[in-house]
């Protein structure tokens, strides 16, 4: 593991599985065995950095945190000096001051955290950089497909929708390609990035011809946020083209599964009743979310010595299978 | 306090090369001493009534399974075996490198008001052991806590002993007690070998 966790390229095949492996016997721990604290991170601090809205992955984080028995100090943009005009520079170095031991950022501007990364001695973990990179959402969507596929190597992913403006794309598709899945992007042309024949998926127009032949397929949420021109002529047009409704559903294999990110605009690129159905792991996701950032917390605050190789030969001790 | 304790050596794990070990049990020693175990546990407890053996991974959950169904030999019940990973609980994590975690896996019907007995292959420093404790203070309140382990070493740190022993074995902090079982390694034996040059810190 290194010491931060900026994009999901940083992490090898060895890091990746060992995150996913640890996150697995953290779920054992606190939902089979019903241990709801560990003292693993006693005396730690973990500064949530927030400079963007964010219900889930902040949460998720402080939980996983306290599950830890870290200390937690959440820090958002509203009603911190940043509100005042404080660089990020100069809130890294109050961070620094106080001592903390990993700092959680989302920021708005991509690659923030990699600037964070150089002002700062503790770990940073990106939770999402603008329209750049969110990797521990790919973790516990990787978690969450191995969970409910028993595999990645060779699964069928289909990522649908405003994959320009997803951070959470883009690290699926890194991360997915390091554990050997075979990616396919649809989207309308607009909501492209340039540069996507570049990267190691199979783009399609199409939804319906892609749906029959995919083990999971990712709706995205239409960030209109983000979108300062018409990307796409209405709503109605793209949901008809892109949306996951009902009769689309049934194309579907019958053990295919279906997630998204959430926030969901139901209605919009899902219809409700899709969210609400045993396919989706909308729900899922969420829970695994807390043992996924316990396993990152834990892997890389738990120890002082970081060795050369330490994934691969944590893994090695512990018996796994190349 | 290090001048007036001059002699005791900071330590580290002890790790060696199995290959350089003198056999100190056979497989038929290993199994008779757990056979023996097996019996001391019901005679202790009257029975196998409120029994739940925890294993720490890794050679101690192999260990649990081979003594439950000894016990189930004898008393013509099954009794509930599990596994406890320590990892979370131990107090060397941070001066050590990043540990991957191993099945915690707790029966159904808990630990509350049973008599948990926890089973290692190798008892040492005690440090694990303290750990164990601690991790079960998480899942319950056991009527008893009692330990088994295969071989003890000696050199504890901490006022913790075993209940159950399958073979004391004396040693210097410069050899290992290498644990073999069939389950994990191919064959059954305990080996006492020299430990690994300690890094000097």
């Amino acid at each position: 593991m290194k010491r931060h966790l900026l994009s999901a390229s940083d992490l090898t095949r060895d890091d990746a599985l060992l995150i996913l492996d640890t996150a697995e016997r953290l779920a054992e721990t606190t939902e089979a065995a019903q241990v709801k604290k560990l003292p693993t991170l006693r005396g730690r601090t973990v500064v949530n950095l927030f400079y963007e809205d964010s219900t889930r992955t902040r949460t998720s984080f402080e939980l996983a945190a306290k599950r830890l028995s870290a200390d937690v100090i959440n820090f958002s943009a509203k009603g911190s000096s940043v509100s005042k005009g404080e660089s990020l520079k100069d809130t890294a170095w109050t961070l620094e001051a106080m001592g903390a031991d990993a700092v959680v950022i989302r920021h708005h501007a991509s690659g923030a955290p990699h600037r964070l990364a150089g002002w700062i001695k503790g770990s940073v973990i990106n939770a999402g950089d603008g329209t750049h990179e969110h990797p521990t959402q790919a973790l516990l969507d990787a978690y969450t497909m191995r969970k409910r596929t028993g595999r990645l190597e060779d699964l069928r992913v289909t990522i649908v929708g405003d994959v320009i403006h997803s951070r959470v794309a883009r690290s699926n598709v890194l991360l997915l390609g390091t554990l050997g899945a075979q990616v396919t992007v649809v989207a309308p042309p607009t909501l492209l990035p340039v540069g996507i024949e570049t990267w190691p998926v199979e783009v399609s127009y199409d939804l319906d011809s892609v749906l029959p032949k995919s083990d999971v397929v990712m709706m995205l949420r239409v960030q209109r946020e983000r979108m300062g021109a018409a990307y796409f002529p209405s709503t109605r047009e793209y949901s008809r083209r892109y949306g996951l409704d009902r009769d689309r559903v049934r194309l579907l294999k019958d053990d295919a599964i279906v997630m998204h990110p959430g926030p969901m605009n139901r209605g919009v690129e899902i219809a409700a009743e899709v969210a609400d159905s045993p396919r989706s792991t909308i729900v899922d996701q969420v829970t695994n979310g807390v043992s996924v950032r316990m396993a990152i917390l834990y892997l890389m605050l738990g120890s002082d010595v970081i060795p050369h190789d330490a994934a691969r030969s944590a893994r090695a001790a512990a018996g796994a299978p190349e | 306090m290090s001048a007036a304790h001059p002699e005791v050596p900071r330590r580290r794990p002890v790790t060696g090369d199995p290959d350089a070990a003198r056999p100190v049990l056979e497989a038929p020693d290993v199994s008779r001493a757990l056979t023996r175990i097996a019996h001391e546990i019901l005679e202790r407890n009257r029975g196998a009534a409120d029994i739940v053996l925890l294993g720490i991974p890794t050679r101690g959950v192999y260990l649990a399974q081979r003594i439950a169904a000894k016990v189930a030999e004898v008393e013509g019940r099954e009794i509930p075996v599990g596994s406890l990973d320590v990892t979370m609980y131990r107090d060397d994590l941070r001066t050590r490198p990043i540990r991957a975690l191993e099945e915690t896996d707790v029966p159904n019907d808990g630990i509350d008001g049973r008599v948990v007995v926890l089973v290692d292959d190798v008892l040492f420093s005690g440090r694990t052991i303290r750990a164990a404790l601690d991790a079960l203070n998480g899942l319950g309140r056991p009527a008893a806590v009692q330990l088994a382990v295969l071989v003890d070493r000696g050199h504890r740190e901490l006022p913790i002993r075993a209940d159950y022993v399958g073979k004391n074995i004396p040693t210097s902090l410069r050899e290992a007690v290498h644990v073999l079982l069939a389950e994990h390694d191919g064959r059954d034996g305990v080996l006492l070998g020299p430990a690994d040059v300690e890094d000097p810190r």
